[in-house]
């Protein structure tokens, strides 16, 4: 019978492991439940719940590091740190609108959102991603329980540290496959005074990849770009994109108030461009907006569409940036229509009807390089018992990088008791 | 310092190794003659010093691979070295080992400045890097203080960091791609022009690994656009500790500047002797505030500096109006070690980081201790991100005086771990600190470290003798402690 094992003390963890470990037990890490759908479900077993280690120990904003319990839910920290003018500048998304998260068994509402160690786990970042790095890039240090029931830790609470192997980075993206976080300490920086999205109306892809690419490589410093097109502008709550009837690029600036006045001026001299089709954003429109675009809820279909879009898969392509509108002109043959441009064309987020096969899609990355992950199967396919294990979900790698990951997940985990088949159907 | 003993079995085929290389090697690219292989003796870390075996000059991938292969056929020690700048004696070698020298891999390979991206072999310099791009208007941002001289393979080997990192982050934070030969000649590629490579990042992983998992052969560096200003501050204070309160205010305040140092009293006076940058000799301590940006932003961040440090009770504050000017604020900052190199016949460079907070009590600890040791302490101090350089001057010649000064270094260390921060913040842990590690991390953490190390190099044929204490077998490391099966922990809770 799976049982949920919730400990809230590390030495209950070790035992737990060390339990799971001797008698070759699986177990399915879990934070909230907020990202369950993401990744193969794990084979239904037990079920080691980490909100036990909750809590924010320790948080110096002019040291700008933050320690807390792996469990500590993403809202309570960035309350806190909102309270104080700092943030996570890697800016995590909330998928609770994406995914139908009733049928993930969320602990809590506070956690739909995910929670600190969950985020983490899976390297998951925002808009911001492109220009102030991802989550990995702002983990500093942890605690864990490895799958061998030995505890460990790593990196430190302190912003510049090169002491010993740097384990946080393979921790951030490992999605629970290597060892159980219980405590985490990331870096955290100043919210930007002041903010400024450039709505740029009626471009085509390859323009609007032209122009994020122009913008990215100026000195104007923009903190996140990204086109969308008519059909998902439409579905945007803020009225400039829904009423605009066309596609929209936006190019977002940040920082102290004349820099930012400074910089949108030299953007529109830049582009070469200074009157409608243009529009600019500012507070909460900004705001608004980029959430849309980090959280994916544009990608979710209207409640009226869903009846002839029930099956979407959601799709992550991670490629050259200069080169999205390219791969994206390939799909577009497939008949893909749902998808979007972030992170000035590194980032292609895709909904596609499940009919569309994993080889298809990622065949369109071949000629530039990236890779394709299926982010979603869609919410009717959410439930663990109904989803489909025959797709990769995460691209499969060349075979000496394939040994090399086995080596490394059997050097945390020899029995393939954490997590297992989550990331790779062997691993 | 204890290295790993020399093993007669590979001292035996030294000659049967010449030869295999030259098989595909020029002569003149093994090197193996007494004068030759002096030249390569020791690292930046000159006070430990040992010639290698053999070195060897590969020129490309397929070379590396081969003497790699061969060497893991044969079971030999393998030391990769750039240019041979670690100041933690990353590439000091072994008397039984095959030194590989990446001097040859001097070729960039492409510059996309579309994906904002530039692919290098990994013997190329840093400096080259941003000289390759600056007429575009470009730069690779990780600046180390060697710069002209180390290597971007040996940058990431050590993930360096730099004056700049707080604003742009160190090397890890930096890299896009990496191409490695592994131990048994395997090549294999990490990333590419695309950001966040899925599966494990073992990107992430081999930065700053030191040479112990692999040998770099090619690095993709993200670059950026150069800024369009900027602007230095040099002020002073008759008060360190009001100098570290600044520092605060300036980050309390929402800026985040891209340098941030800080220098102690003698420190000021020794460049100042040395290079004569108009620092003002009577502060307690100096900061030098470096903000970059568009003009506008520049202008409006330096008003405010200057605001939060007046507020403070700076003695003064100067801000630079030209470019040339604010070279000269940095110039003694940058004069710090030749300065006292000349005030002193040797000195060490200690390497932790600290919480910011603790400034003053390790301050007046180092001073105390200095009493204790009978030796000179002096401190630059990357104030922003807590990167405290305390040098400590001592002479070689004089009995005792090396075994002093390496203790009072270890002392600084562990204080740095005993009030929440780290052994080494940016020069690596090379074979400097290795000792040391046993103050930070537990066995347990030590061991899971080494496991991954097994996992790339089961035999603990590369770089041997750094990082680690004391490597221990893998078949040791990889033995399971098996319990009875019962969960042993009825109280935990369930649902």
């Amino acid at each position: 019978m799976p049982e949920i094992y919730r400990p809230t003390e590390p030495e209950q963890l070790i035992d737990l492991i060390h339990w799971a470990q001797s008698s070759k037990t699986v177990l399915a890490i879990k934070g909230s439940g907020s990202k369950g759908a993401i990744g193969h479900p794990v084979p239904n077993e037990h079920v080691l719940d980490l909100t036990g280690f909750a809590g924010i120990s320790q948080y110096d904003p002019v040291e700008l590091v933050l320690t807390a319990g792996a469990g500590t839910s993403l809202q309570e920290v960035e309350t806190l740190l909102a309270e104080h003018n700092q943030m996570l500048a890697f800016e995590p998304p909330d998928y609770s609108t994406l995914f139908d998260i009733s049928s993930f068994d969320i602990s809590n509402q506070e956690g739909k959102n995910g929670t600190l160690g969950g985020i983490l786990a899976g390297n998951i970042s925002g808009p911001r991603r492109f220009f102030a790095g991802a989550a990995r890039d702002h983990f500093l240090g942890f605690k864990a329980v490895s799958g061998r029931g030995e505890p460990f830790k790593s990196g430190g609470r302190v912003v510049k540290n090169v002491t010993g192997f740097d384990l946080s980075k393979l921790m951030a993206g490992s999605w629970g496959t290597l060892a159980a976080l219980w405590e985490v300490t990331v870096k955290v920086l100043p919210v930007p005074e002041k903010t400024r999205t450039l709505l740029i109306f009626g471009f085509d892809p390859k323009q609007a990849n032209q122009l994020m690419t122009k913008a990215a490589t100026s000195p104007h410093s923009i903190s996140a770009a990204a086109y969308l097109p008519q059909t998902l502008t439409s579905r945007s709550a803020v009225s400039y994109l829904s009423s605009s009837g066309s596609s929209v690029t936006a190019i977002r600036l940040e920082g102290p108030a004349p820099s930012v006045k400074y910089r949108l001026e030299a953007l529109k001299t830049l582009f070469g461009i200074d009157a409608p089709p243009l529009e600019e954003l500012h507070g909460k429109n900004s705001s608004t907006f980029w959430c849309e675009i980090g959280n994916l809820s544009l990608l979710k279909p209207n409640p009226q569409d869903q009846i002839g879009n029930p099956l979407n898969h959601i799709w992550r392509l991670s490629l050259p940036p200069a080169t999205g509108w390219q791969v994206l002109s390939e799909l577009s043959k497939l008949g893909i229509s749902d998808w979007f441009l972030d992170q000035a064309g590194g980032a292609a987020w895709l909904a596609c009807p499940k009919t569309i096969n994993a080889g298809q899609i990622r065949d369109s990355l071949i000629a530039q390089g990236g890779h394709a992950t299926l982010w979603s199967e869609g919410q009717s396919l959410a439930s663990a018992n109904t989803r489909d294990n025959a797709i990769e979900v995460f691209q499969a790698q060349p075979e000496p990088l394939a040994a090399l990951t086995r080596l490394v997940k059997a050097s945390f985990d020899p029995a393939g008791i954490l997590n297992p088949g989550r990331m790779y159907q062997e691993l | 310092m204890k290295m790993p003993a020399a093993e007669q079995e590979i001292l035996n085929q030294r000659d049967v190794l010449i030869k295999e290389f030259c098989d595909f090697l020029p002569r003149e690219r093994v090197i193996a003659d007494t004068p030759s292989l002096q030249a390569y003796d020791c690292d930046a870390l000159t006070a430990y010093r040992q010639m290698p075996m053999i070195v060897v000059l590969p020129d490309d991938v397929t070379e590396v691979s081969k003497i790699m292969a061969i060497c893991h056929r044969r079971n030999i020690k393998v030391v990769a070295r750039g240019a041979g700048t670690s100041v933690s004696g990353g590439a000091l070698p072994l008397e039984d080992c095959v030194l590989l020298a990446m001097a040859r891999f001097n070729k960039i390979l492409d510059i996309d400045y579309d994906n904002r991206c530039l692919t290098t072999q990994s013997g190329v310099t840093n400096l080259a890097l941003t000289e390759a791009v600056a007429p575009d208007g470009f730069y690779y941002a990780p600046d180390p203080s060697s710069q002209i001289a180390c290597t971007i393979g040996g940058n990431v080997s050590e993930n360096s960091g730099v004056v700049h990192c707080l604003k742009y982050g160190m090397t890890t934070n930096n890299l896009l791609g990496l191409e490695l030969v592994m131990v048994d000649g395997s090549i294999v590629r990490f990333g590419g022009k695309h950001m966040d490579a899925e599966g494990y990042d073992l990107l992430g992983l081999l930065t700053g690994s030191e040479g112990l998992l692999g040998v770099i052969t090619e690095v993709t560096v993200r670059i950026l656009p150069v800024p369009e200003t900027a602007r230095a501050l040099l002020i002073a204070f008759n008060d360190i500790e009001v100098a570290g309160q600044v520092v605060g205010d300036i980050i309390a305040d929402g800026i985040i500047p891209a340098g941030l140092e800080m220098m102690d009293k003698f420190i000021i006076k020794a460049t100042e002797d040395f290079c004569h940058a108009g620092y003002p000799l009577d502060a307690e301590a100096l900061l030098i505030v470096e903000l970059d940006g568009p003009v506008v932003e520049v202008d409006y961040l330096v008003d405010r500096v200057v605001t939060l440090a007046n507020s403070a009770g700076a003695n003064s504050v100067q801000v630079s109006s030209s470019e040339q000017e604010r070279m000269t604020f940095w110039l003694g900052r940058k004069s710090a070690f030749p300065a006292v190199g000349r005030l002193s016949p040797d000195y060490f460079c200690m390497d932790g980081t600290i919480p910011r907070h603790q400034l003053p009590h390790v301050l007046k600890r180092m001073a105390e201790m200095s009493l204790q040791y009978q030796l000179r302490v002096t401190n630059v101090f990357h104030a922003g991100d807590g990167n405290l350089h305390p040098l400590i001057m001592y002479d070689a010649n004089q009995p005792g005086e090396l075994q002093r000064a390496e203790d009072f270094g270890a002392d600084i260390l562990k204080l740095c771990v005993e009030v929440g921060g780290v052994l080494t913040g940016e020069h690596g842990v090379g074979v400097e600190k290795r000792d040391l590690m046993t103050v930070m991390f537990d066995q347990s953490d030590l061991d899971q470290q080494m496991r991954v190390k097994c996992a790339f190099d089961p035999e603990g044929r590369l770089n041997p003798g750094k990082v680690f204490p004391m490597l221990h077998r893998c078949a040791e490391l990889g033995q399971m402690h098996i319990h009875n099966g019962e969960l042993p922990f009825p109280d935990l809770p369930r649902f």
